[in-house]
């Protein structure tokens, strides 16, 4: 078991058996979004019940996102912890390449909320809880991003990346709670969609079918670029260099 | 052997505080610089936005508590900056005691010139908002226990950007979302005063933040440190 983890944390390991696994990650996650996309999109019924009319399939791509978004960073404070505690350098790779991929997912999440607003709040952005907890969530990736990249050297860029994740990992369920709490003290009272009514399962099983696809397309997407980050890294060790000299 | 030079925990943290109040005293023009900055932004909201009583005392509780906290990040760059430039930092590193309590006691330090003082003063520039009466003292309140808090955080922010040569814009970048729990919670607590609403949840959330930044900032305060020097 342990030596089959310790496999998985060197660079070379993780580079041949991802090459493995990663079509395969490409294969589901693809097919599962273009199933999402056509069946959301042209086959799911019209909202009604609020009148959004067919503005509400913004949720397939606005959802998904937001899962996301919160994912990815939970991902990458997991990553760093590997990285702090054990010093698996392939963690850190992974944890460098999640960040911009979060704060894309982040801003995706933010730009289809406030596209979606346009039609069911009649504006551009609220102060909305969500909203709100959705633009710390993205100044906090930006931060991750930018401490990353102001150290000169990696090694001090990594871990003070690092160390920053954390601190924001455990943030993050502070921040929620309180800007929710913030929020219902100042409610607004135009906007008032307190009582969702239930979704009906026409509509949620392609939106389940997306949040998996985007889930895939993130895994696929980090291996992808951890193997990128790797060879950037490891240039000058000997196995990266025979394998550049087979593929010429 | 009661007097030998390594001593316990609480010696070690004495000394850091008392080495650190001394140097605050040494550079008492510099003590002053976020009072100052303090004021200057209260005043310019009223040029900005309205001389009129009635809109003043309707932002006054949140443009209280951003300014101050502005002001406490403002003096944040220069928490461990120059004990870093001078090398001392390596020494706090290299004593025998837990560097997290080190770090607590110069975070103290901080707190009591900057923090405090921010607190005592910010009922002054409440009359000049026309902060609602029954308030003041909730400010002065939520303040002083909301400060230790933002002092606590933003130590760590400072001991991650101290070893980068221009770190100040990056670490209000960092330090500001963090930020965000102090001061929807201090806020809350003048604005329920003025409401004449409970102030008791409020305050013991901000007590509740402190705590747990108490339990958890020195800890990351340290391994930064660790990390700006050794790299």
């Amino acid at each position: 078991m342990w030596t089959f983890i310790h496999k998985w944390g060197s660079p070379k390991w993780f580079y041949a058996m991802s090459a493995r696994v990663q079509p395969w990650c490409w294969a589901v996650s693809l097919l599962l979004i273009a199933t999402g996309t056509v069946w959301g999109l042209a086959f799911a019924p019209t909202e009604v019940n609020q009148g959004q009319g067919d503005s509400f399939r913004i949720i397939y791509v606005h959802v998904p996102a937001a899962f996301l978004a919160q994912s990815v960073f939970v991902s990458m404070a997991a990553a760093s912890l590997v990285f702090m505690v054990w010093k698996i350098k392939v963690a850190d790779m992974a944890a460098t390449v999640m960040a911009p991929f979060g704060a894309v997912m982040t801003f995706v999440a933010l730009f289809s909320g406030a596209v979606w607003g346009v039609p069911t709040w009649g504006t551009w952005w609220m102060w909305d809880a969500r909203l709100t907890s959705m633009l710390i969530l993205l100044f906090l990736f930006l931060g991750v991003i930018a401490l990353r990249g102001a150290f000169a050297s990696r090694d001090s860029g990594s871990k003070a990346a690092s160390v920053l994740a954390m601190v924001g990992v455990i943030n993050i369920p502070i921040i929620k709670y309180s800007v929710d709490w913030w929020f219902t003290l100042h409610q607004p009272a135009t906007f008032t969609l307190t009582s969702r009514p239930a979704m009906p399962t026409e509509m949620w099983l392609p939106l389940l079918v997306m949040v998996l696809g985007f889930y895939g397309f993130f895994i696929a997407l980090t291996l992808m670029r951890t193997r990128n980050e790797i060879l950037r890294r490891e240039m000058n060790k000997r196995w990266v260099i025979d394998l550049i000299r087979e593929a010429r | 052997m009661l007097d030998t030079p390594q001593g316990g925990l609480w010696v070690a943290f004495k000394a850091t505080l008392k080495r650190d109040v001394t140097l605050m005293f040494r550079r008492r023009g510099e003590l002053l610089n976020p009072l100052v900055f303090f004021a200057l932004v209260v005043t310019l909201f009223p040029i900005g936005i309205s001389p009129d009583p009635a809109v003043l005392s309707l932002i006054a509780p949140g443009l209280l508590w951003v300014a101050a906290l502005l002001a406490a990040l403002l003096s944040l760059d220069s928490l461990f900056r120059t004990d870093y430039d001078d090398g001392s930092l390596e020494q706090l590193l290299l004593t025998p005691q837990p560097l997290a309590v080190l770090g607590l006691a110069k975070v103290a330090a901080h707190w009591l010139f900057t923090g405090l003082p921010l607190a005592i003063v910010a009922p002054l520039l409440g009359i000049m908002l026309a902060l609602p009466a029954g308030s003041y003292a909730v400010l002065s309140l939520s303040l002083a226990i909301g400060s230790a808090s933002l002092s606590l955080i933003g130590a760590i922010g400072a001991a991650l950007t101290v070893g980068i040569a221009r770190g100040g814009v990056l670490l209000s970048l960092l330090i500001l979302p963090l930020y965000i729990p102090v001061l929807i919670f201090g806020v809350g607590a003048v604005q329920a005063a003025i409401n004449g609403d409970g102030i008791a949840a409020h305050l013991a959330m901000l007590g509740a933040l402190l705590a747990a930044s108490l339990l958890l900032a020195p800890w990351a305060i340290a391994a930064s440190l660790r990390i700006s020097i050794n790299g």
